[in-house]
């Protein structure tokens, strides 16, 4: 062979810089207007939950800021207040502040929401990754076992545990997780198993990657999209079962105000004060309906066969 | 164990062969249906030399791909022998699975499923090295912009990902990949068949000139016969899980000894229209059986247009003989009558 | 001379996009003469299939045939209301696909299918279009057509299912079939089958075809006319044999240069096409393959894109060059790679500090 060989062309020595996975998600996000208006709502929400817990001072910032009282102290004299500059959304059975509540009750409600998805990433997340890596009967165990989980009604369950365990904020938190699990579980297990498939993957193991590693660096942040997206979609579903037990008189105790306490609260005197009910039911649906979209723009994002 | 594993060592440097495939099988069970199973390589021998280009060329569902995944151990053989420089691999696991890949690597067909999109492509190359600890860290660093400079890409798009790159371009990639660790031994499959022609060409080339530079070895893998003799000193050619004839590659394309082997050769239509013209392609019928259920007999009889069946052909399974030129096999009971 | 079947001029097709305007067809002109074969030849994303389904009135959204003239026998496409390009495209022209899966109902009998076709335009009965869909089958060689009619499209192996959609586009005895990439999807000893099978229509029925593959090979075996399309453009043209023996467009002689033929004796190496093709949104100045040609000259970058001109008879060419103008030490440095040697080097010295091809046998177990 005595043709020239071995002359770099350098022909395409340029490659036109284009975004990054991650920002190129962001600014498709960005482009969804409810689910731009959804994280807005549960950046207010978030910073309302806050400003209540700040420590030291019972009703937190807002009472410091003088826009809501304290969410505990009773006043006899001042039931069932009507909205009024002092108690912009009147008082309780109690006479306490009702908007100092609904911000405290957001704090509870938004910690149940988020931290169970933890337990749920954790529980599901390995359960799915184990049955979904190994396969064979191992996969039929941990499926079989999901799937007997799954069968169960929900709600049922958790009342068992809640039962179990004692109602406390704890128990409805794990009580929350051992239950939720199981789709995370069958849907980490369903990536784990088409990403398995992919040439990446042999490529890595044909490169001398370790089993860790492989699942470490390959697998997880490969699966995660679909992950966050069914996590955020779980943030509501876990604030609407806590609110269900709270209303069953299961959940958190009097007097922290959850949300669902303050509905059972109010619905005792539905009649004299619908307010009592109508407030903290708005901040339910409006924070669901916030994750929902929320969950719907990540979804839309995160896809890869989404063209920009 | 010592003793008996350092042996073959010295002997080794003298074997011409550097992978024996011996009796290989894979049978995927189908679940659910009591004990049938995908034979999907049924009964396979093969061997390359140091230094050489095996070409394997089969049509889709011929067990080609599968193989690959055999000899480069991705896939657990159902019985037979893969030895790599008189090692059985077949037998590896774990860490010393590993550091045979060392000396093995593969190039795979897709140039858009074989780059993880989650990975630089600074962290896909550096990889291998972390891997199997190949050099100081920023060793690492300089080696990977080398190796990116060697397939022709600008070495300072080591953080770059592999979705902002084309096609061809993706495919060096997955090339400097492979070269990471200095294999002696590349397993191509189906390296250039995703391609558009030009960028075909180039890959090509570049496989041509790596082998020069770097004495590598390759098991070259597509369904394109053309491109497959372009690049091969030998050629096997599969179907339906087995070889059915291995030679050199003009004996293979001036006297065929298999029919199958030389329909294959007459289907190719020939970018030359003069020639076209006089050319008639050997006309098969039907199409490639299920490997469930292979034919019996010799598994080409029911497409093959010099079988005698019902008889021999039929009946009696042909074995990989020697037939026509040296070093040319087949496995055909009437061998170059075709 | 033969009769002009479908004539093209200047035809524009344009995809409206976010980014710019896609010049997907950029005033292309050809023809195709009854009973002929034409192929049109391109890397992917040059034009081609949208200058087909610019023919049949389908181009996709937001695509959208701009100007230029589409003559079938006289009659021009662009004009004909719905009813009329209707009639067109059952009875006038049939088109198959890469794809034979996608364009066949899955829900549907195949043998209904075929019929469909032919009464959907009312050129048969339904009587006389049941009786012939057994015929077509048998035409276009399925085995034991009489029983298969009554399959369904998965029921088909992939050849089974070209030659059913072949069936299907000949029902209504078009003049002109269009093949988009007919065997690109199917195996080597199938594609082979199919090939034959249309050779054979095209010399027993008279059809005229228009082949549309980036596969130069099957080019050289059914057609007998070459237009080779480059950006949305035309770049040469000629009879096939003088396409092939002397190409006059460097684009035309790399493609041919670039894929090996299984009948070389000895290993040559291949033409390469660096870079990729343009982006129509912008194309670059001058000629458009400029930057991806081996023998550019500054005339190609400066001057504007050099005219379609004569370069033997019936043969045209795009190109200020020329091959016939071409030396031999410059084809030879066409036919680089993009290896680097120099990288090569420093990565072997590499290995020669640190040898890292010896495997430790024994440890760590």
């Amino acid at each position: 062979m005595a043709t020239a060989i071995g002359i770099a062309q350098p022909v395409d020595w340029d490659v036109p810089e284009q975004t990054g996975l991650w920002k190129d998600a962001w600014i498709r996000f960005r482009r969804n207007r409810l689910a731009v208006a959804g994280l807005v709502v549960v950046i207010i929400l978030v910073v309302m939950a806050f400003g209540a817990r700040l420590p030291g001072t019972p009703g937190g910032l807002w009472k410091i800021l003088h826009l809501a009282g304290d969410p505990f102290t009773q006043d006899v004299t001042n039931t069932y207040a009507l909205p009024s500059l002092q108690h912009p959304m009147g008082t309780d059975i109690l006479g306490r502040d009702l908007m100092a509540r609904v911000f405290y009750g957001a704090s509870i409600s938004l910690t149940i929401g988020i931290v169970v998805q933890f337990l749920i990433l954790f529980i599901g997340g390995s359960i799915g990754m184990a049955a979904g890596y190994f396969g064979g009967w191992i996969d039929n165990l941990l499926m079989r076992f999901t799937d007997i989980m799954f069968a169960f009604p929900d709600l049922l369950l958790v009342l068992v545990f809640v039962a179990a365990f004692g109602p406390s904020f704890w128990s409805i938190f794990i009580a929350l997780g051992l239950v939720y699990w199981t789709n995370l579980a069958r849907l980490v297990r369903g990536q784990v198993l088409s990403i398995k498939e992919k040439e990446y993957v042999e490529a890595a193991i044909m490169t001398g990657t370790s089993p860790l590693k492989l699942i470490w660096k390959h697998l997880v942040p490969n699966s995660l999209g679909p992950v966050i997206v069914t996590l955020t979609f779980g943030i509501p579903a876990a604030i609407f079962t806590e609110a269900a037990l709270s209303f069953l008189g299961i959940g958190i105790r009097p007097p922290e105000p959850s949300w669902g306490v303050m509905i059972e609260d109010g619905y005792a005197g539905i009649f004299a004060d619908p307010l009592q009910v109508i407030f903290p039911a708005i901040a339910v649906a409006f924070t669901m309906l916030s994750f929902t979209f929320i969950g719907d723009g990540l979804r839309d994002a995160l896809d890869p066969r989404m063209k920009r | 164990m010592q003793a008996t594993e350092k042996a073959p060592v010295t002997s080794v440097k003298a074997d011409p062969v550097l992978l024996r495939v011996q009796g290989a099988f894979k049978h995927f069970p189908i679940s659910g249906l009591g004990g049938l199973s995908v034979r999907a390589v049924d009964g396979v021998d093969l061997e390359i030399r140091r230094g050489e280009t095996l070409g394997l060329v089969g049509e889709s569902g011929c067990g080609k791909s599968t193989l690959a995944r055999l000899i480069t151990a991705l896939l657990p053989v159902t019985a037979g022998k893969i030895i790599l420089d008189g090692q059985d691999i077949t037998r590896l696991r774990g860490r010393k699975l590993r550091r045979v890949r060392r000396k093995m690597q593969m190039i795979f067909q897709d140039p858009f499923a074989s780059l993880d999109p989650r990975m630089t492509v600074g962290g896909i190359l550096q990889e291998p090295l972390d891997n199997f600890g190949i050099g100081s860290g920023s060793d690492r660093t300089r080696r990977v912009q080398e190796l990116l400079r060697l397939v022709g890409l600008n070495p300072n798009f080591n953080n770059r990902y592999p979705h902002e790159f084309s096609g061809g371009q993706r495919q060096r990639i997955g090339i400097a990949r492979a070269l990471a660790v200095n294999p002696s031994f590349i397993v191509c499959d189906e390296a250039v068949s995703a391609l558009d022609v030009s960028i075909q060409a180039q890959i090509i080339n570049l496989l041509q000139d790596l082998q020069n530079e770097f004495n590598l070895t390759y098991l070259f893998i597509a369904h394109d016969l053309a491109v497959v003799r372009h690049l091969s000193d030998r050629i096997a050619v599969m179907y339906l899980g087995k070889v059915v004839e291995t030679a050199d590659r003009n004996d293979i394309y001036d006297r065929p000894q298999h029919p199958y082997t030389k329909a294959l050769l007459s289907s190719i239509p020939v970018p030359d229209p003069v020639v076209e013209r006089d050319r008639a392609p050997i006309s098969l019928k039907g199409e490639i059986p299920s490997p469930v259920n292979p034919p019996s007999g010799c598994r080409f009889h029911p497409r093959c247009p010099i079988a005698r069946a019902p008889g021999v052909c039929s009946e009696v399974e042909p074995l990989l003989e020697p037939h026509g030129a040296r070093d040319q096999s087949a496995a055909c009971h009437f061998a170059g009558q075709a | 001379m033969a009769q002009t079947l479908l004539r093209l001029e200047d035809l524009h097709t344009q995809f409206f996009t976010g980014r710019g305007v896609v010049k997907a067809v950029d005033g292309v002109s050809l023809h195709i003469d009854v009973g002929e074969t034409l192929g049109i030849v391109g890397e992917s994303g040059c034009g081609k299939t949208i200058t087909a389904l610019s023919v049949l009135r389908l181009v996709p959204e937001p695509g959208k045939i701009v100007s230029g003239k589409i003559e079938f026998r006289g009659q021009d496409v662009t004009k004909m209301d719905d009813e009329e390009i209707r009639d067109f495209r059952g009875n006038d022209v049939a088109m198959i696909f890469q794809d034979p899966m996608t364009s066949l109902n899955p829900v549907t009998k195949v043998g209904f299918q075929i019929e469909e076709a032919m009464t959907a335009h009312n050129r048969f009965s339904s009587s006389a279009a049941k009786s012939r869909v057994i015929e077509l089958l048998k035409r276009v060689r399925v085995p034991a057509a009489e029983s298969r009619v009554k399959d369904y499209p998965h029921q088909f192996s992939g050849g089974m299912r070209q030659r059913a959609m072949i069936a299907m586009g000949l029902a209504n005895e078009p003049s002109l079939l269009i093949a988009d990439e007919p065997t690109t999807a199917l195996d080597v000893t199938v594609q082979a089958q199919i090939i034959q099978l249309m050779k054979q229509l095209n010399r027993e029925l008279g059809t005229a075809m228009m082949l549309i593959t980036h596969n130069m090979a099957l080019v050289a075996s059914l057609c007998q006319r070459v237009v080779v399309m480059y950006a949305g453009r035309v770049v040469e043209e000629g009879p096939v044999e003088q396409i092939f023996t002397s190409p006059q467009h460097p684009y035309t002689w790399s493609l041919l240069r670039s894929v090996p033929r299984v009948d070389e004796a000895r290993k040559d190496r291949l033409v390469s096409i660096r870079g990729l093709p343009p982006d129509l949104v912008n194309p670059p100045p001058g000629c458009k393959f400029h930057p991806r040609c081996p023998f550019v000259i500054d005339r190609c970058r400066v001057e504007p894109e050099p005219p379609l001109e004569q370069v033997a008879t019936n043969q045209v060419a795009r190109c200020w060059v020329l091959m016939s103008n071409v030396k031999e030490e410059d084809i030879a440095a066409a036919k680089t790679s993009a290896l680097s040697l120099d990288a090569a080097k420093i990565l072997k010295q590499d290995l020669a500090v640190a040898p890292v091809d010896e495997v430790p046998s024994n440890a760590g177990n």
